[in-house]
């Protein structure tokens, strides 16, 4: 009874706290007061309450309340159905893969060790799944097979709303997508070599070696090509700047979210955020360390085969530091990465379609089959 | 003939394939943004890049020629400077100010102005009156809007709302010097 209701728990903060929360900011700060700073415009500040500005807060409110409000339109012509299960269906996936994304290491219920190769193991006690809502072997695939489930949702929603530019939206966005998640696979079969696990969790495990005792081990120090690769690849898989077609507003209106309106269209919208702070998540825990603070080790701080104990006569109060200091880094890492995301979009202006089909299948696709080829001759060698 | 079309030899810089792979300029463009988004974070608005007024909580700064609301001088008696000459309201170029003129009591004083009207709403705030007036009696000087109406009909300002505005002028009516 107790794990459900830590589970339960565990679900409500990661999915509805942090997900829904950075990904609902992120519509308003990303795409309405970051885009004004940089470009030198001021951004929405009027709307108050009680008085109140809060330098542009109201706004988040504001248009929270009125897409709320709006008619719920379901074209005439269109598949009722499937247009209205549509946002469904993208959100969904953007939601589930957060189950195998891990917070923080295991709990231990007794007191950690550090071993000589920078491993934590647990003595007398156990591993607690705490801070993951899901301890998977299989936690990769999981992600891969959830993301590929949200291609059905965006071409759903275009072929189901019996307009031409949801179409051609909803088309866009399957190709790209689909052509997109196979040079995510290749660059990652890379990692998987190294680590030699699927399991999210062991993996940022793995990466807290540090080489000649300075250098974290993280998956973009053994693996910088297949970084950038996965770094380009999830913008497209999340139909980001520059790869933003299939709602491109130049082009096609808004692609598939050109028919939906009111909540149907918010579920979309923040679908798509969500997913772009689900591949920062994907990113920060395969090749930024995910939670690794460097030097940081619950039984102290080792640095050049130094070993310094903070509060030596109480572990626990240090094993507790450092448990906060882990999450703060993983947040820290995947709000930095979605940044940087957002720093994208207002920076570079949009490929032409057949470009990104150029750089998809001609360019990103080779390279990620020799960066895999080149870490297996190396994975050899050694 | 073909010895004399003239030809220019262009030297194009060859891109190399670190130029090809557009790292450097992705990297520059990001540099941009970011260094405009932190600027513009800046605590000290004035150091800020944003060229936006926040006009109503700020307010505009006019310049000292400002041409604004009309008013009409008075006399040191507190009587209106207006003799009722009717240049301003000929050279008026849309036709807003309306004048009646009526026979002044003092002797010394030919004509006053007994209806003395301006429709701001037609009013195009050209300053010309102004320039015309010969007696320095018609000023747009307040350095204040001409306000939003809501009825057309008090867009109407006559005489005496235009005197409440007015002040005491330092020329010599009649333009003699005493």
């Amino acid at each position: 009874m107790l794990e459900v209701l830590i589970s339960l728990l565990k679900i409500v903060v990661i999915v509805f706290a942090f997900v829904l929360g950075v990904s609902g900011a992120l519509t308003l700060f990303g795409d309405r007061k970051l885009s004004a700073k940089i470009q030198n415009r001021v951004g929405p500040n009027q709307a108050t309450l009680f008085g109140l500005r809060l330098g542009g807060f109201v706004h988040f409110l504001a248009d929270g309340l009125k897409l709320l409000l709006k008619e719920n339109i379901t074209p005439a012509g269109s598949n009722k159905f499937l247009h209205n299960i549509a946002p469904g269906i993208v959100l969904f996936p953007a939601l589930v893969g957060w189950a195998i994304i891990p917070f923080m290491d295991h709990y231990c219920t007794g007191t950690v060790q550090t071993l000589a190769d920078y491993t934590e193991v647990c003595v007398d006690g156990e591993w607690k799944n705490y801070f993951s809502i899901m301890h998977s072997d299989v936690g990769l695939l999981f992600a891969f097979a959830i993301a590929a489930v949200s291609v059905y949702g965006a071409a759903i929603a275009g072929w189901a709303s019996n307009s031409k530019f949801s179409l051609l939206g909803g088309l866009r966005s399957s190709a790209q997508m689909i052509s997109y998640e196979v040079t995510m696979g290749l660059s990652l079969a890379g990692v998987l070599m190294i680590y030699g696990t699927l399991n999210l969790n062991d993996m940022v495990r793995a990466q807290g070696y540090l080489f000649g005792g300075w250098l974290p081990m993280w998956g973009i120090v053994v693996q910088p090509a297949a970084f950038f690769l996965f770094f380009l690849a999830g913008l497209a898989e999340t139909k980001r700047n520059p790869f933003d077609l299939p709602e491109g507003e130049s082009e096609i209106v808004a692609g598939y979210l050109t028919e939906y309106s009111s909540m149907k269209f918010a579920g979309m919208q923040l679908s798509e955020y969500a997913a772009t702070v689900f591949i920062a998540a994907l990113l920060a825990v395969l090749f930024l360390g995910g939670w690794q603070v460097p030097y940081v080790y619950a039984d102290g701080i080792r640095f050049l085969g130094n070993h310094w104990q903070p509060f030596a006569d109480n572990p626990q109060v240090w094993y507790i530091i450092t448990i906060l200091l882990r999450i703060g880094a993983m947040t820290f890492k995947i709000l930095g990465l979605v940044w940087l995301q957002f720093m994208m979009r207002w920076t570079f202006p949009r490929f032409r379609y057949d470009q990104v089909m150029d750089l998809g299948w001609k360019i990103l696709l080779p390279l990620s089959i020799a960066n895999l080829f080149i870490t297996a001759l190396i994975l050899t060698i050694l | 003939m073909a010895n004399n079309v003239r030809t220019i030899q262009v030297h194009r810089q060859k891109a190399t394939l670190w130029d090809k792979s557009y790292i450097p300029e992705f990297v520059r463009g990001l540099v941009v943004t970011t260094s405009h988004l932190f600027r513009n974070l800046n605590p000290n608005v004035d150091e800020r890049l944003t060229f936006t007024r926040n006009y109503p909580e700020e307010p505009t700064v006019y310049p000292e020629r400002y041409r604004g609301l009309h008013r009409l001088m008075l006399r040191d008696d507190g009587q209106v400077r207006c003799v009722a000459c009717m240049c301003c309201s000929t050279i008026c170029p849309a036709d807003c100010i309306h004048i009646v003129a009526a026979e002044h009591d003092d002797p010394a004083i030919e004509k006053y102005p007994r209806v003395f009207v301006i429709d701001e709403l037609r009013c195009i705030v050209c300053g010309l009156c102004v320039e015309a007036c010969p007696c320095d009696a018609i000023r747009m000087d307040g350095g204040v809007h001409i306000p939003p109406f809501v009825n057309r009909g008090d867009a109407f300002f006559n005489r005496d709302l235009l005197m409440e505005r007015g002040g005491p002028s330092m020329a010599v009516q009649g333009g003699e010097q005493g």
